[in-house]
């Protein structure tokens, strides 16, 4: 596992999962027999599927999590879906996971660009950030987060004043910096992930954009503020599903994982945990592995761990939980390692992700 | 503001300027890669992850053993150089008699294990390397603020690729390198240590990698694919120069990097749309054509006049027939 996403996810999953199999089976001594296995499906879709095919004809594989990309996700949950198998989504990210392709043997964890534009474009709005300029990964994500994102903005008052795609994946993003700053926009959101996001904003304070302009990073993980440094992202407004440092048991658990990984944990690795563990249990109490009895009880049961505070599995396969809007600290305001954000707010369950009633789910009845 | 096509003066400037920036690292690395093909018969796919290494290891100097960017600047390239010869020496060297396709499937497994391993080691999402002290800020032209340390980045490159060049044609040393490249067997004859000289050759190339690594590290984020997604680009910069060109490489490489500055600034998409209004053609025709000159798809521009180029002059701008 080495791709674009692999910090963010990647070997860092495998171990959360991991974890929390041994920690289920210490803790509940089941009188199952559980197996991991894992495989690299390298962000494309095709191969996850085939993969997840293989998994379940020939491996009895009962539950498929993680999922990072949004490609492969959509893949592996038609698949599993057409096999009667569970799939729980942490690491993609758009919306019609949850709408247009939404399965009944689906749930998705962690976060998705709705709640990250919420989360982000609204607070920076907030700010007194009322004209965006958008710099997009030229494809569905990046396309989908622009689109999620430009509708608060508009929503709190805001307005867009124009937008660049660029290639995916690019390394020089001077000359759509240059575009950008050209436009004026008080902030420059930037709808895209990984590399990309960590290479724009380096250029954006090469070339003196930040901090006459502000950026606003719509999807931005830990180990992407890591990788760049608190001096080049201070300041910095995101959205998270979950933050290491925000309380004890988000501190024991963290610093576990750190444990094994020598590093912090991103939200997709808290949610695999916290996925997974949750799934095990709904085996456990219902005594089956059955598809539709242990969905029913994932369902019914709330989600309570260092993850998530009654987090609920809605008819769409939304898990709603509280999310978090956080600002990346100065360098002088950190005081050990990894200790990257302020939580600036705790944004509640019922207004982090889109409400039922504007899904476009087929499950969600009206 | 003055309008050209759709983009203001002041934003045309800028992005020309940016063009440059960005061409002299093309200039720099295609140099290398065209003078390892002239000499050895090579294609170097391993020059990508050479120049990664080149930055990786100024960051580790940095980081571990506090060694500063001037410093790294002389030191990377020398290692990384060192490391190359190595190879030319324990692989490279077996592989001449045969054909391109052998050296090139050699270094392309190579680049694929070098930047396996830095994965392995430091993750795929990268470090960050500082601007050092001297050359941090920059000026604010007033149709951009230019960062000292591009202008840095164009003068170092441009004054390596007119030494290079120099050596290379005006030299007694570069006329050996220039007498291998027509006739080894010849020069061997008069007495010159070839195998040496090729040694030597692949070291350099290699080292002007590592030294374009160093330089981009405080522009790009150090990461262990930085090269791979460049080295595609500086390929087709060599194919439009003329493989083996020392001269062609190093103007095709600023020129590309120019051409590409426009591409992005959308200029040329607005020109072509305004000149197709003024046709009667149907949209399904203007359509891709435009497309294909939009910022989004710069990263494609390259390679369109590379396929241009290759059908016109199949041996490149400034490359001849052999």
């Amino acid at each position: 596992m080495s791709g674009t996403y692999s910090d963010l996810a990647g070997p860092g999953s495998l171990a959360a999962v991991q974890m929390a199999v041994a920690d289920f089976i210490a803790r509940e001594k089941p009188d199952f027999k559980i197996e991991v296995i894992s495989a690299d499906h390298q962000n494309k879709g095709d191969i996850a599927a085939i993969k997840a095919r293989e998994w379940i004809d020939t491996e009895k594989v009962d539950m498929i999590v993680d999922l990072v990309t949004t490609s492969t996700a959509l893949a592996v949950m038609k698949v599993a879906k057409e096999k009667n198998r569970i799939t729980i989504v942490s690491g993609a990210a758009s919306t019609p996971i949850t709408n247009e392709q939404c399965t009944d043997t689906n749930v998705h964890w962690t976060y998705d660009t709705y709640a990250l534009a919420v989360g982000t474009g609204k607070a920076v709005v907030k700010q007194g950030g009322k004209s965006w300029f958008f710099l997009t990964a030229d494809y569905a994500f990046g396309k989908s987060l622009e689109k999620d994102t430009s509708e608060v903005v508009l929503k709190e008052g805001g307005k867009v004043l124009g937008h660049v795609l660029h290639p995916f994946p690019a390394q020089d993003f001077s000359s759509f910096l240059l575009q950008a700053q050209s436009s004026g926009a008080q902030v420059i959101g930037l709808a895209n992930a990984g590399n990309d996001t960590i290479n724009a904003i380096k250029q954006a304070a090469e070339f003196g954009i930040t901090p006459k302009q502000s950026l606003a990073g719509l999807l931005m993980f830990l180990s992407d503020v890591h990788s760049l440094g608190l001096k080049a992202t201070q300041g910095m407004y995101l959205t998270t599903g979950f933050y290491w440092d925000r309380n004890n048991e988000t501190r024991a658990w963290s610093k576990r994982f750190f444990e094994k990984r020598k590093k912090m944990p991103t939200m997709v690795h808290a949610g695999d945990y916290s996925a997974v563990t949750h799934y095990l249990k709904a085996v456990k109490a219902s005594g089956t592995d059955d598809t539709k009895t242990v969905m029913d009880r994932m369902k019914a049961t709330p989600v309570n761990d260092f993850f998530a505070k009654n987090g609920k599995i809605r008819v769409d396969g939304r898990m709603v939980h509280d999310m978090y809007l956080v600002q990346v600290k100065k360098p002088s305001e950190s005081k050990y390692p990894w200790d990257y954000y302020f939580i600036r707010q705790v944004i509640p369950a019922g207004q982090a992700f889109m409400p039922l009633s504007e899904s476009k789910c087929p499950l969600v009845k009206k | 503001m003055a309008e050209v096509f759709g983009v203001s003066i002041q934003g045309l400037f800028g992005q020309l300027l940016v063009g440059l920036l960005n061409g002299s690292f093309y200039a720099i690395l295609s140099l290398g890669l065209a003078i390892i093909f002239g000499l050895l018969n090579i294609i170097n796919f391993a020059h990508g992850a050479q120049y990664m290494m080149g930055a990786f290891l100024a960051w580790i100097g940095m980081t571990y053993l506090g060694v500063g960017y001037w410093w790294a600047l002389l030191l990377s390239p020398l290692l990384v150089g060192a490391f190359g010869m190595l190879l030319e020496r324990g692989m490279l060297k077996r592989l001449y008699k045969l054909d391109h396709l052998y050296g090139l499937l050699l270094t392309f497994g190579l680049a694929l294990i070098f930047e396996g391993l830095f994965r392995y080691r430091f993750g795929i999402s990268g470090e960050s390397y500082p601007v050092t002290e001297g050359l941090a800020g920059g000026k604010n032209l007033g149709f951009m603020f230019l960062p000292k340390y591009r202008v840095w980045v164009v003068a170092a490159s441009l004054a390596v690729c007119l030494g290079t060049w120099y050596v290379i044609e005006r030299t007694k040393l570069g006329s050996y390198l220039r007498a291998g490249t027509e006739n080894p067997a010849l020069l061997q004859a008069f007495g010159v240590n070839v195998p040496l000289i090729i040694t030597l050759t692949y070291g350099y190339g290699v080292a002007l990698a590592a030294f374009a690594g160093v330089l981009a590290a405080p522009i790009f984020n150090v990461n262990p694919v930085m090269g791979s997604n460049l080295i595609i680009v500086v390929f087709a910069v060599v194919v439009v120069g003329g493989m083996g060109s020392i001269m062609g490489s190093i103007v095709t490489g600023f020129a590309l990097g120019l051409i590409e500055g426009i591409v992005k600034s959308g200029m040329i998409a607005n020109l072509l749309g305004s000149i197709f209004d003024s046709l009667p053609v149907a949209g399904s025709v203007i359509y891709p054509v435009k497309l294909l000159f939009s910022p989004e798809a710069s990263a494609v521009t390259i390679f369109v006049i590379m396929a241009i180029v290759l059908l016109v002059r199949p041996a490149g701008l400034f490359g001849r027939e052999r």
